[in-house]
Order: C-alpha cells, then sequence, then structure tokens
C-alpha cells in the first residue's frame, strides 16, 4: 500500500509574549491509504496542531509534510485550500456546520466549491445514508448535536476524499450517539475505501483503528497497531 | 469556452452562497438597509428637487420676468439710452415703479406698498392673476390692481379706493401675482398695479425718491439673447443703466435658489454619512460574526477570493436594494416640496422625476455600502481555516494598509461627492475638513469619556452600576459609534436651533431697547422741519434725523471709473462703480462703528481735499486704504475726496449705516432729503402717525420694523422650517443606527444577560443595568453634540454674522433629554426578549 500521508521532522512553535513555546518537536510518521490511523494523548500534547498541520490548515516552522503526494510547503494558501477541496473531509469536535445554511446546502458545499452541478442531489444522498433524509431543509439550530455530527459526516464524506481527517468527532456527544457516529464513520470509511485519520482522547475509539500514534509533550511515546 | 463556463458557474455559486447566508441573516441586515435609506432619500430628494426649480426657472424664464428683456435704471433715460431704445424698435411697454405710503380712504388705514405704474400691455409672457379671475384692464378703467393679502388684512373691498401722492384710484381686483414681483420684497412692500399716467399725476416722483424706470421689449424673431446682452449692456452700463435679458434673469435667479439647494444638500450628505457609519459599524460585527463561517468554508476548500466575495456581493446587493428603496422615498420627499418652500420660491415648481437624481441614488447607495464595508470585508482574508480546531480571538484582522487605503479611498470619494455638489474644490476640501473635525470631536470625546471612567471606576459601586458602567468599555462595545450617531445628529438640530435663535434676538433685541421701530424715508429737507413736528404732535420723539446725499464715484486713484470698467484686468468689486451712494455727513461714529484705522475728522476745515470715512467692506470692495483718493459725482458737481479713516460697520444691526461719511460742513448745501426714526411703543400710535404723515406729506415712505421683524421671522421660520426637515432625517438616520447598534451588541451581550439570568438576576436588575448604560450613552452623545454647535455657532457668529451669541438654554432642556430618553427607551426595548424569555430558548434562537 502506498503512503497517503508522510510526515518528516515536523517542528511547529508558537510566541507567546518574548517565550517562544514549541509545541511539536520533530514528529515523523507515515499514514498509508485505507487505512484507520488514530492520534491519542492528553489535553496540550500537540494532537490537534498536528491534525491541523497535516491537513494543511496551518503551516510548520520546520520539516515536510507530503499530503497525496503533494509537498504541501511548496503550496500557497489558496493552493493547499484546493488540494483540501479535492482530496480530504473533515469531521469537528464542533461540527462546525454553517448555520445559515440548511443540511442539505451544508453538505453540499464541497462540491458545490468544484462546480458540480449535482453537488445537490449527492448530499441527499449521503444525507439519507446518516439516517437525515427527511431533515434535509433543516438548519443546524433546528437538528440535536447527534444529527449535526451526522450532517457533518455526510459532508466530510460528499466530495469522495483520499483521506479524512476527524478532530474528536465524539467529543460533544453523549456515549450512545458518540457510538452511533463512530459506526457511522467506520461504515463509510470501509464503504468508500477512505483513509481515515482520528484525533482523539477515546482510547475505545482509538483501539477500533488499524495503528495508534501515542503523543506526550509534543513528542511521539510510540506508534503501536491497536 | 470551457473557462468562461467555469466562472459563471463559480460565479453562480458565490450569489447562491450569498443568497443562502443573506436570507438566514434578513433580521440583522435590514438594519443596514434601513441605514443607508434614509440617507439616500434625503439627498435624491434635495437633488431632485433643485433640478426641478432650476429647470422651472428657466423655462418659466419669460413668464418670470413678462418679457423677453428689459432696460431699466434708477433715473430717468438720457438722450444716448433713449436713442438705444429707439434703435431696437421702442419699447413695448413702460414701467415707473417705487415704493410709497398708500393710503385707503374707506378705514384710514395706510400701507407701504410697491406701486407700480404700467403701460402698453405689459405682461407679454405670464399673466396678471386676480382672485376670481376679474376684470385686469386696468389702464382702461383708471383703476388699481391691490396685493389680495393686504386687502383682507385692511378690509378693502372691490369698489374701495387707493390714495397715493396726489392721485385717488379705484380699486378694481385683489392681485395674486404679477411677473416681476419678488414674493420676498412683497411681504414688506406689497405690489399695487396702476396706470403709468396715474404714476405722472400722483406726484412723487421728486428728488430723492428712489424710483425705478423699466423699457420692457417683445422680441420679435428668435433674437439671440446672449449677443444682444454681450452687445448692448456696457453701453447701457456706461449710462447707469441696466439690460436685462429673460436669460441672464433665470440664470441669477437660479443660482441663487442653487446656493440654498447646495447648502441642504450638504446637510443630506451628512445624513447619509451617518447612516454610512452606522453600516460600517454594523457590517463590522456582522462581519466578526461570519468569520467561523469563512474559516470553515476556506477549511472546506474556498479560496480567499471566494469567501470575500460571498460577502462583497452580498453587501453590493443590500446597497442596491437601499439604494433603490432609497431613492424612491427620495422621490416621495420631493413631492412635498413645494408645499412646505411655496412661499419662498419665485415659481410654481412642476415635480418631474429626475433620471440623473435616480440613477445617482442607486450608484450612491451601491458605492456607498461597498466603501464603509471594505475595512471589515477585508478582514476575512485573513481568517485562518485552523480557526474551525481552535479559536484564535486575537487574530490579527485587516492589515495596516489595507486600512489606510480604505480610509483613503473614503475621504476621496467624500470629497469627490462634495466637489459634484459645490462645484469649488476649497469649498468641498472645507467640508470634508469640517467633516473630519466634527467625527475627530466627536470619537474623541468618547475616547475621553472611557479613559475617564477606566481611571477613576468606582470601584466600591453596586454591582448594577459596575456593570452598566464596564459594559460602555468592554470588547465589542457600541460607545464610539453610538456617540457620533447622537452628537452628529444632536450637533445639527442645536446648532440650526442656536443660530436661527441668535438671528431673531438680534432684531428684537434692537427693537426692546431705545432704538427706533419707524423709519421716514423720503423726507425733502425744507419738509424736515414740519415733519419732526407732526411727529412730536402724536407724543413720539424725533430720534434721528439723518441728512442723506446722493453720489456715485467718479474716479478712484486718479483712474476714471469708466477707465475702470473697462478694464478687463481690475479686480474692484462691480458695484463701487455702479452704485448710486446713500451716504451721510456727522461730527461723531454712532453705536454699531468702530475705528478700525486711520483718523476722525469731525468737521472740515476747508481744505481742498475732503477727508471722508468708509466702511471696511467698502475699502476692501474698492481696494482704498487711508490716503487713497477718490472723487465722488455729488449730482453733476465733482467733489475730491481722501479715505481719512476705516470703519467696522456692523450691518447687521436694524439701524440706519453707511458706507461713505463725511465730515460736517461740506455737504449742508448740495441737494439731499432726510431720514427721520422714531419709536412708537403701541400699534395704534404708529397706525395713527402713519395716517397723519400719508395725508399731509404723501411723498414720504415709512418702514415699520415691526412688520420687517414678523417678515423675517417668518422667512427664518420657513427655512428653519427646511433645514430642521433635513436635521430630522440626520436623526433618523442616527436613531436607525443606534437601533443598529443596539441589537448588534445585543447579540453580543446576549450570552452575558442570559448567564445572569441563569445565575439568578431579576429582570428589574437587567433593565436597570441597561437603562444606566444607554442613559449615560444619551447624555453623553447629545451633550457633546450641543457643545459643539455652541463651538460652531460662535464661529458663525464671530465670522458671518459678525455679531454677539448668547446661548439659550432650550437645547439644554429640551433636546438634551429628549434625546437621552429616547436612546434610553432603545436600549430598554432590545433587552425584553431577554427578561421574559427563558434563557435556553433565546440561546438557541441566536446560534442562528
Amino acid at each position: 500500500m502506498s503512503k497517503i500521508l508522510n510526515v518528516q521532522n515536523l517542528r511547529k512553535t508558537y510566541s507567546s509574549g518574548n517565550n517562544e513555546l514549541t509545541i511539536l518537536h520533530g514528529i515523523s510518521f507515515e499514514v498509508l491509504q485505507g487505512e484507520v490511523f488514530s492520534i491519542v494523548g492528553p489535553s496540550g500534547s500537540g494532537k490537534t496542531t498536528l491534525l491541523g498541520l497535516c491537513a494543511g490548515l496551518d503551516q510548520s516552522n520546520s520539516g515536510t509534510i507530503e499530503l497525496c503526494g503533494t509537498n504541501l510547503s511548496n503550496l500557497t494558501e489558496d493552493q493547499r485550500a484546493q488540494l483540501r477541496n479535492r482530496k480530504t473531509g473533515f469531521v469537528f469536535q464542533d461540527f462546525q456546520l454553517l448555520p445559515t445554511l440548511t443540511a442539505v446546502e451544508n453538505v453540499a458545499v464541497p462540491l458545490e466549491l468544484q462546480g458540480n452541478k449535482n453537488a445537490s442531489k449527492k448530499a441527499k444522498i449521503l444525507l439519507g445514508k446518516v439516517g437525515l433524509g427527511d431533515r434535509v431543509h433543516h438548519y443546524p439550530s433546528q437538528l440535536s448535536g447527534g444529527e449535526q455530527q451526522r450532517v457533518a459526516v455526510a459532508r466530510a464524506f460528499c466530495n469522495d476524499p483520499e483521506i479524512l481527517f476527524a478532530d474528536e468527532p465524539t467529543g460533544n456527544l453523549d456515549e450512545e450517539t458518540g457510538e452511533k457516529i463512530t459506526k457511522l464513520l467506520f461504515d463509510l470509511n470501509k464503504e468508500l475505501g477512505t483513509t481515515l485519520v482520528i484525533v482523539t482522547h477515546d482510547l475505545e475509539l482509538a483501539k477500533k483503528s488499524d495503528r495508534i500514534l501515542r503523543l506526550k509533550g509534543g513528542r511521539i511515546l510510540e506508534t503501536e497497531l491497536s | 469556452m470551457r473557462e468562461n463556463n467555469k466562472n459563471s458557474s463559480q460565479f453562480n455559486w458565490l450569489l447562491k452562497m450569498a443568497w443562502r447566508d443573506g436570507k438566514a441573516s434578513a433580521t440583522k441586515l435590514s438594519l443596514f438597509i434601513a441605514s443607508i435609506v434614509l440617507g439616500i432619500a434625503a439627498v435624491v430628494s434635495i437633488q431632485s428637487f433643485g433640478e426641478n426649480l432650476r429647470d422651472n426657472i428657466a423655462l418659466q424664464s419669460k413668464s418670470l420676468m413678462g418679457a423677453d428683456y428689459i432696460i431699466g435704471s434708477d433715473k430717468p433715460m438720457n438722450d444716448r439710452v433713449t436713442a438705444i431704445i429707439d434703435s431696437l424698435g421702442g419699447a413695448d411697454s413702460r414701467e415707473i415703479s417705487f415704493s410709497s405710503m398708500a393710503l385707503f380712504p374707506k378705514n384710514g388705514k395706510t400701507k407701504l406698498m410697491d406701486i407700480r405704474g404700467i403701460s402698453g400691455g405689459f405682461p407679454f409672457y405670464g399673466k396678471i392673476e386676480t382672485e376670481i379671475n376679474s376684470d385686469h384692464d386696468f389702464e382702461g378703467k383708471h383703476a388699481a390692481l391691490v396685493d389680495a393679502t393686504t386687502m383682507l388684512q385692511l378690509g378693502i373691498s372691490e369698489g374701495d379706493s387707493i390714495k397715493f401722492g396726489e392721485v385717488t384710484l379705484p380699486v378694481m381686483a385683489r392681485l395674486k401675482s404679477i411677473p416681476g414681483s419678488s414674493s420676498l420684497f412683497s411681504s414688506i412692500a406689497p405690489p399695487v398695479i396702476v396706470p403709468l399716467s396715474a404714476v405722472e399725476e400722483s406726484g412723487l416722483i421728486q428728488t430723492g425718491s428712489r424710483i425705478d424706470y423699466k423699457y420692457y421689449f417683445k422680441s420679435t424673431k428668435n433674437e439671440d439673447m446672449d449677443q444682444l446682452d454681450k452687445k448692448l449692456d456696457p453701453i447701457l452700463d456706461a449710462e447707469d443703466a441696466d439690460l436685462d435679458t429673460h436669460k441672464s434673469t433665470s440664470e441669477r435667479l437660479g443660482r441663487r435658489y442653487e446656493n440654498f439647494g447646495r447648502f441642504l444638500n450638504l446637510v443630506a450628505f451628512v445624513a447619509l454619512l451617518l447612516g454610512c457609519i452606522g453600516i460600517a459599524s454594523s457590517i463590522h460585527i456582522y462581519i466578526k460574526g461570519k468569520l467561523r463561517s469563512v474559516a470553515v468554508l476556506k477549511c472546506l476548500g474556498a479560496s480567499r477570493k471566494q469567501t470575500f466575495l460571498i460577502y462583497l456581493i452580498q453587501i453590493a446587493i443590500i446597497g442596491f436594494l437601499g439604494g433603490i428603496a432609497g431613492t424612491g422615498l427620495g422621490l416621495i420627499l420631493q413631492q412635498t416640496f413645494p408645499l412646505i418652500l411655496a412661499d419662498l420660491l419665485p415659481i410654481e415648481v412642476q415635480i418631474t422625476f429626475v433620471p440623473g437624481a435616480i440613477v445617482m441614488g442607486i450608484i450612491l447607495g451601491l458605492v456607498m455600502s461597498i466603501l464603509f464595508a471594505l475595512y471589515s470585508l477585508i478582514g476575512t482574508f485573513y481568517v485562518s481555516p485552523l480557526q474551525t480546531l481552535r479559536v484564535q480571538e486575537n487574530e490579527s484582522g485587516t492589515s495596516r494598509k489595507a486600512g489606510l487605503i480604505t480610509l483613503l479611498l473614503i475621504f476621496l470619494f467624500i470629497f469627490g461627492f462634495s466637489y459634484w455638489l459645490l462645484q469649488d474644490w476649497q469649498h468641498s476640501l472645507s467640508f470634508v475638513g469640517g467633516v473630519i473635525i466634527t467625527f475627530g470631536i466627536l470619537a474623541g470625546a468618547s475616547r475621553l469619556f472611557i479613559f475617564l471612567i477606566k481611571r477613576f471606576f468606582p470601584k466600591n459601586a453596586g454591582f448594577i452600576a459596575r456593570q452598566s458602567l464596564l459594559n460602555l468599555f468592554r470588547p465589542n462595545n457600541q460607545t464610539l459609534i453610538l456617540v457620533l450617531a447622537i452628537g452628529l445628529g444632536t450637533f445639527l438640530m442645536s446648532t440650526l436651533y442656536f443660530t436661527r435663535d441668535m438671528l431673531l434676538a438680534e432684531a428684537s433685541l434692537d427693537q426692546q431697547a431705545n432704538s427706533p421701530n419707524l423709519i421716514l424715508l423720503d423726507v425733502q429737507t425744507e419738509q424736515a422741519k414740519d415733519v419732526a413736528q407732526t411727529v412730536k404732535n402724536q407724543n413720539l420723539p424725533v430720534l434721528e434725523n439723518i441728512p442723506i446725499v446722493t453720489m456715485r464715484v467718479a474716479e478712484l486713484k486718479g483712474r476714471s471709473s469708466q477707465e475702470l470698467k473697462n478694464d478687463s484686468t481690475s479686480t474692484i468689486n462691480g458695484w463701487i462703480l455702479n452704485h448710486e451712494f446713500r451716504t451721510t455727513y456727522r461730527d461723531s461714529l454712532i453705536s454699531s462703528e468702530e475705528l478700525i484705522s486711520g483718523e476722525w475728522i469731525p468737521t472740515y476745515n476747508g481744505s481742498e481735499i475732503v477727508p471722508i470715512s468708509v466702511s471696511e467692506d467698502f475699502s476692501k470692495d474698492a481696494e482704498v486704504t487711508t490716503g487713497d483718493t477718490i472723487n465722488f459725482n455729488v449730482q453733476g458737481v465733482i467733489m475730491q475726496t481722501e479715505v481719512a479713516s476705516i470703519r467696522k460697520v456692523d450691518w447687521s444691526r436694524m439701524q440706519l449705516n453707511f458706507s461713505i461719511v463725511f465730515p460736517q460742513g461740506i455737504l449742508e448745501d448740495a441737494p439731499q432729503f432726510r431720514i427721520l426714526t422714531t419709536k412708537a411703543y403701541a400699534e395704534g400710535d404708529s397706525a395713527e402717525l402713519q395716517q397723519k404723515l400719508v395725508s399731509q406729506f404723501p411723498n414720504i415712505s415709512v418702514i415699520d420694523l415691526r412688520q420687517v421683524l414678523s417678515v423675517l421671522e417668518d422667512i427664518l421660520g420657513k427655512i428653519g422650517w427646511l433645514i430642521n426637515f433635513m436635521a430630522f432625517f440626520s436623526i433618523i438616520t442616527g436613531v436607525i443606527v443606534l437601533i443598529g447598534a443596539v441589537r448588534t451588541s445585543k447579540y453580543q451581550r446576549i450570552k452575558e444577560s442570559v448567564l445572569l439570568r441563569t445565575l439568578g438576576a431579576k429582570g428589574k436588575q437587567i433593565y436597570k443595568i441597561v437603562a444606566l448604560e444607554y442613559l449615560y450613552l444619551g447624555l453623553l452623545g447629545s451633550l457633546t453634540g450641543i457643545l459643539l454647535s455652541l463651538l460652531s455657532t460662535s464661529l458663525l457668529a464671530w465670522f458671518l454674522f459678525e455679531s454677539i451669541f448668547v446661548p439659550s438654554l432650550i437645547p439644554f432642556l429640551i433636546i438634551l433629554p429628549a434625546i437621552s430618553i429616547l436612546v434610553l427607551l432603545i436600549g430598554l426595548s432590545n433587552s425584553v426578549a431577554v427578561v421574559k424569555s427563558p434563557p435556553l430558548q433565546i440561546l438557541r434562537k441566536q446560534a442562528m
């Protein structure tokens, strides 16, 4: 299997007043195509920063990231946006739906950005798959937390991404709903053959993945097979 | 082809996103539209009406004048002018007019009237309008047409008679209007139309009388008026006569009203600017609320340009719709102006839609919305998609450079628009400067207020007091924008109030003091003694007995006036060379005068050159200073004089002031007439004296300053009404900006209020916090506005009206509390939802 994500010697610092705060110290790892990969670690260990960098949402201070065969450091912000639009999907802890768009409009956005004329049709099919076929015209504020996250999952798969990044996807949900979302995520992953990178606190969720990367204080503790 | 399709589908998507997002934010956006609608309405209504007025004046130019052209003079035409008139084929109609006291024998009442003796069928254009379309043949019937209002006031009916000088004529109809009578002057001396022969029979045409001679011409073919003007005016000018064509008259009139229109336009523009500030502030908060969505869109693959364009399109559509709605409202308002201004306008204005103003209104809405939203919109460029994972509160917004460029664009636009309105770059620059200073002072006041609160924060005060003060400088506070909006509206209103008050107070002060209120004009020297006796017989004092000698400038600093008139490089003001000066002689200065240079010479010592005193205005316009020589033509005799002193004259005082004053001992024997003044305390005394004077001395005109004052009050009232009407726009726009600001701040603070509710705060406590906060804002805004208006009115008093300004307390007692309470009520009304609904319901609603 080929590498879909290749991270080498990644370093990220933030300045805080006069001090420089190093969040990630020379991280290196690889994710293979079709794999389910979890990043775990305590609060402040740098998980979310790492995810942001891998997905091209931020820029590192040094090191390289190759996502779907493209070196991110050579790209402008708009080129990275285009790469995200074509190759990646996202699921966030706090759903991040656009409040002024209905469920179907939210799901269709990534395809509409590509100029796809069947965006709405495909969005409705996906909403049907996540069990929200009858709520397509509801606004986020008219949906429960679990329903909002299901819309977010549908949106994440709408553009047939090669890799899907999920940041604490069950973090804001109760146990039962969380389990339903996890099942949905894994089922769609299996069905569509997408690579899944999950950042989580939830060890039960991490155990369901193929490999786990443990972070502490911005350094890799270990990479293990689950 | 494929690229084009892709671009068009991208644009369609941007439109779709702008629509979807805007639809869900309709309530928030409606306030933006409202703030621009009123500003645009004000500008469009004034602009359209101004255009209508100008077009109507041009269209009705012939009927305004009643003829194609007029040759006029204030003395009988000499041979040269008569020859010119003959060469033009002779006048078609003649008029001799003057102001004189008229007596109505029916009840003995008298009034100063503008007697117009006409022969030959004037007017050729327009018509004499009388009530109930009665007979107009005043020439054939040897009768008079008398101003309708005067007849009503004095209880005169058709068939009664009117007497002026030696002539008594029957009144045949009530005159409503006639070409050539200005409505403003008519308030002081209403017109009476009589046959020309009656004027000649009256015996009132004598030395010292102010008489106008007019020859009316009807052009037979398509004569070029400009050419005629160019050819004849300089020749006639040299003979102390004038040529006025219907074109030049309408242009002059148009310009006069245009200036007034421009002033109103600026007031309207200020209202629009206020609306724009509201837009800038509301969009700033609106876009701030959208930054999270921008980050999500970027995370999903939207480019910076795409996210920017989504909101730019949204704002442009709002501006466009606001422009259309504002223009529509402006056109409705335009219909009401003729009703408000009827008495101030020279003609009846036909309202038509002005395409230029309509296009301007729509474009203005679009451009100003985009311009004032640009700074916030640029902020979307700098939003990182990382915000989806981690909210960074202090992420830097717009770059400094982008901010400065936007600000520069805004000022360039304001300057450009003012230039378009004023057609003078210096005035436009002053206007932009004035706007910056006013806004700067208001912004400075609000910053100072915040600084003082922080510096002297009452740490030991109760929770409610502390919380309400804290709200004034917490993040996303509305203090600056509210103080600007409230301050500017109050500033305009109270400046107008103070100015109007100042002008009226000055006029009535002169009335109250021991100054004259009856002025007797055209008293011949030989009548002076008897007239004074008549006044005394009525137990009234003769306060002044002023000699008047008329003369013209013959030579100025050694150059003849004709030479100066012909010199195209001369910058000496034309009136100096053309005007017939009414001068006086006396040995001392009067209360309205102040010596600013040279020496006051009380008595002539017999030297060859006579030392005279000139007013500051005269010295500026004639470009003379002390020591310069002026030769006057005193009714045929040339008199050599030298400027011995220059006086500053307060022309605004209702007193008889003079540009040129001679010393005693030189003009006593020159042909002259006199002006006597007296003071009648009761209206009855005044009427009785006027009746006596008219019957004994028919040539004397009496001006009753009380009437003039009431006319002035009336005019100021009407102009003030209109200006207040425009200021009202600013206030209403201010209120909308205020509602918008309060509403947006509500979204900012709702979580906190709900949290307070959740923690058990009573509705009353939340109301109190909000009430106090808005009371501070209302008081600060309106107080700063009033203080600023004190400054501006003082400057106006100093530079424009040259008088002393004593502020009245009314703005402090009425405008200040009224506006503060209004602000408070708006603030409270927005908190009702927080207090009355369960906390969770509100939080859920706000998530939209």
